[in-house]
């Protein structure tokens, strides 16, 4: 086959990926919606507050769906990717659209690899919706036909630098996600008893739990993302360290997380505040990927934009 | 009735030792920590001098009372201002105060056995109590042991403890951070930063008179540069053919390493750079250079060379100056040039593709004053022209000239040029290092579980239980392992 129809079978799997993430997004909103059930109007419950119940085991069905469209998803955006790094002979992380696929891919990924130990299902919905938005914007507004990489992205570094970045942002955005459900529960619970649809969802202590481990895991992850990106650049731009706008961000984005770090094990901050301290830290990651790649000036201009 | 506070009086020592320990304190680091973050932000947003000095000096002509501002609280030197490198010093003076007794400490620790076997295990986690059947004791030291526990051994009592890994990779980790700092130290006092543009055929001296723009460390001298030279054999740039984008960049070099060695055939590409000992040579940038001839009326030449322009475009339209401060009167040709020629109506000559396919020389000759002589730096790629006048305008392609009222200018041919940076920094292998240790240590602070297990036989019964000293899991699942290997299945 051809690079020309690589590239072509990489779009076509792109799209289905695109479809079957749909599929996946109603199904989980189908699960969460179906399960509050509304007792039927009688003589009893008339005059009263109507008593919602949630079960889910008549959704149970739907859950399991969009569980298998996910991960077959997961399967047509990696074999996406794939195809897209054979088409351009290289790996497949030249420019923003390119970034942006294999962070979906990654973010699935994260998802995918948490729910063997964790019953995460209940974030689907935002999981599938965040990643629908991420390749839709990437394949409207990011595109960019299937090109060799430019001298300078012409490196073994390439591969290591770019591969953990991209996995410590998948990481770091799940953790997002769960610290914001987190901060939205508490809200919530602060008003009263949780919403119906709501009580599937796991206590707040696992939540703080859960995001505060998916950080631990990641962050020696980030640092060799950074130090690995820091050897390249001595190799490539003859200086390891000079805060070009993208070297500063990655900086703030480690800084952020270490104060994070060290406020839950040393100072021994949980809940709120940990959770708002997370979320600081992952929206610095996120600015820097949106920020610098489009509007940013310095050495890592890249999207192709 | 006014009650009047009577602070303690305190001593020179105390306020020490109390703006000491409120320094070390974690909190203050925390704080330090976020306003470092905090305070790396302008210099991502607003122009800095040693990244991009035109685009500073850019931001002083549109926005001239804000850059007054910025200018003052040196916002164009975010990363060496006073206030960036308070906040950094302070936060490595609170991580040494931290670091160095909790190293001490645990140095102390990690001889040390572990406490005794608390009274009352009943209190502990994950408790276990059942009937002794002899020899629990002697299976539980060669398992413990086996698992590589540390143990303190009673009469009747066992108490082990492991994990001290996760201390060390944590301590580990702040020391390096210190050694990537000294790294950074040393490479400003003792580095060597320069750069050169050279066209093809032209040959680099390594003296600081050969670099265009070379900055020495505070402690690094002129005579510490090593003696090489640098031949530009040849220089072959790839582009697309369909997006002008560059595909490769290879530079052909011949170097000799000091006077007298071996000539070396060598070739230098973006990501992989000349070595000399602890100098390396970086390919940075590339353009072309007109190869130009000016003659007097009487066929004297008064210039000749390569001129390197300087690229506008993804296309290599270049500009650049031919200044002849030789000639009577002095002569200037404000030129551009593009490798392969096209014409736009509204902007005149432009360039469609980087390559040399239509390479043509546009130029205007100026006659007068160059103003080289009035000690005023000039850009080299312009000609200040308020003391000249127009004589000439024309453009050429390779191997023809152009006849006018002064004498002949001749296009012979076109060259490439590139930008070497030579850069020569001996603290990078020390923050390398950090790096690599402050890796392993995270690691071993983050995925290290500290855990006690004791066991006791009193009155023919075993009693069990266990500490997590870190919130980690895992304990449970030892523990049961414990047990099922002491009741013997």
């Amino acid at each position: 086959m051809s690079a020309q129809d690589w590239a072509y079978l990489s779009n076509y799997a792109i799209y289905s990926a695109m479809a079957l993430f749909t599929l996946a997004f109603f199904g989980h909103a189908y699960e969460t919606a179906w399960a509050v059930r509304t007792p039927l109007a009688s003589a009893e419950t008339e005059g009263n507050l109507v008593a919602k119940t949630f079960d889910n085991s008549r959704t149970q069905k739907a859950m399991r769906i969009a569980t298998a469209m996910m991960i077959l998803g997961f399967a047509f955006l990696f074999f996406g990717v794939i195809a897209r790094g054979i088409s351009a002979g290289r790996v497949p992380w030249g420019n923003m659209y390119e970034f942006s696929i294999t962070g979906a891919l990654a973010f699935t990924g994260a998802y995918l690899f948490a729910l063997r130990k964790y019953d995460l299902r209940w974030l689907g919905v935002l999981v599938s919706f965040s990643v629908l938005l991420t390749l839709g914007t990437a394949i409207t507004l990011l595109y960019r036909a299937s090109a060799p990489l430019v001298p300078a992205l012409k490196s073994t570094w390439l591969v290591i630098h770019v591969s953990a970045a991209i996995i410590s942002g998948g990481v770091f955005l799940l953790a997002n996600v769960i610290a914001a459900a987190y901060l939205y529960l508490d809200n919530m619970e602060s008003k009263g008893p949780r919403k119906v649809w709501a009580q599937r969802l796991p206590s707040l202590e696992v939540l703080d739990q859960l995001s505060y481990r998916l950080v631990a895991f990641v962050f020696p992850l980030w640092t060799f993302a950074v130090i690995a990106g820091a050897i390249w650049a001595e190799s490539a731009w003859g200086r390891y360290w000079g805060w070009d706008p993208k070297e500063t961000w990655a900086f703030i984005t480690w800084v952020a997380y270490a104060a994070y770090l060290h406020a839950r094990v040393t100072v021994g901050w949980r809940g709120r505040r940990a959770a708002w301290l997370c979320l600081l830290a992952g929206s610095t990651f996120l600015f820097n990927y949106v920020y610098v790649n489009v509007w940013g000036t310095g050495k890592h201009t890249y999207s192709g934009l | 009735m006014i009650e009047e506070t009577q602070l303690p009086e305190l001593g020179a020592i105390a306020l020490v030792r109390y703006f000491w320990r409120q320094l070390t304190s974690m909190r203050t680091a925390l704080v330090l920590l976020l306003l470092l973050a905090l305070a790396a932000i302008p210099g991502s947003l607003i122009p800095q001098n040693a990244q991009n000095p035109m685009a500073v000096s850019d931001y002083f002509k549109s926005h001239r009372a804000l850059a007054i501002w910025f200018e003052r609280f040196s916002l164009f030197d975010v990363y060496s201002s006073p206030w960036f490198s308070a906040i950094y010093i302070l936060l490595f003076i609170s991580l040494i105060g931290c670091v160095l007794p909790r190293s001490f400490e645990h140095l102390h620790a990690a001889r040390a056995l572990p406490p005794k076997t608390p009274k009352n295990l009943a209190r502990m986690e994950l408790f276990q109590t059942w009937s002794s059947s002899g020899n629990e004791l002697e299976i539980a030291k060669t398992w413990l042991k086996a698992k590589r526990f540390r143990i303190l051994e009673s009469e009747d009592s066992l108490s082990a403890e492991k994990g001290y890994l996760r201390e060390t990779g944590n301590l580990f980790f702040h020391i390096s951070l210190i050694l990537i700092l000294v790294g950074v130290l040393i490479g400003g006092l003792f580095g060597v930063r320069g750069s050169a543009i050279l066209s093809q055929g032209e040959r680099f001296v390594n003296n600081a008179t050969s670099y265009d723009t070379i900055s020495f460390g505070q402690i690094s001298r002129e005579s510490s540069l090593p003696p090489f030279t640098i031949k530009i054999d040849k220089f072959v740039a790839k582009y697309n053919t369909l997006t002008s984008a560059p595909e490769d960049y290879t530079l052909y070099v011949t170097t000799v390493a000091k006077p007298g060695a071996t000539p070396k055939q060598q070739v230098v590409k973006v990501n992989s750079p000349l070595t000399f000992g602890s100098t390396r040579v970086y390919l940075q940038a590339n353009g072309y250079s007109p190869i130009v001839t000016v003659q007097d009326k009487k066929g004297n030449v008064t210039f000749q060379g390569p001129v390197p322009f300087l690229p506008q475009d993804g296309n290599l339209r270049s500009i650049g100056a031919i200044k002849v401060p030789d000639g009577n009167p002095q002569l200037g040709l404000v030129s551009s040039f593009v490798p392969t020629y096209a014409r736009s109506s509204n902007q005149g000559a432009i360039s469609v593709f980087p390559e040399l396919l239509d390479p043509k020389l546009l130029f205007s000759i100026w006659q007068g004053d160059l103003g080289l002589d009035n000690g005023v730096p000039q850009s080299v790629y312009r000609i200040d022209t308020s003391k000249m006048k127009q004589i000439a305008l024309s453009s050429l392609k390779p191997g023809e000239f152009l006849k006018f009222s002064e004498g002949t200018v001749t296009f012979e041919d076109v060259v490439p040029w590139v930008n070497l940076q030579i850069v020569s920094d001996p603290g990078k292998s020390y923050s390398l290092i950090g790096g690599i240790v402050a890796i392993l240590g995270l690691l071993a602070s983050l995925f290290t579980r500290r855990r006690r297990i004791w066991i006791r036989v009193s009155a023919g019964e075993i009693q069990v239980a266990g500490l997590a000293k870190n919130g980690a899991p895992g304990l449970a699942i030892e523990m049961s392992e414990f047990v099922a290997k002491l009741k013997g299945n």
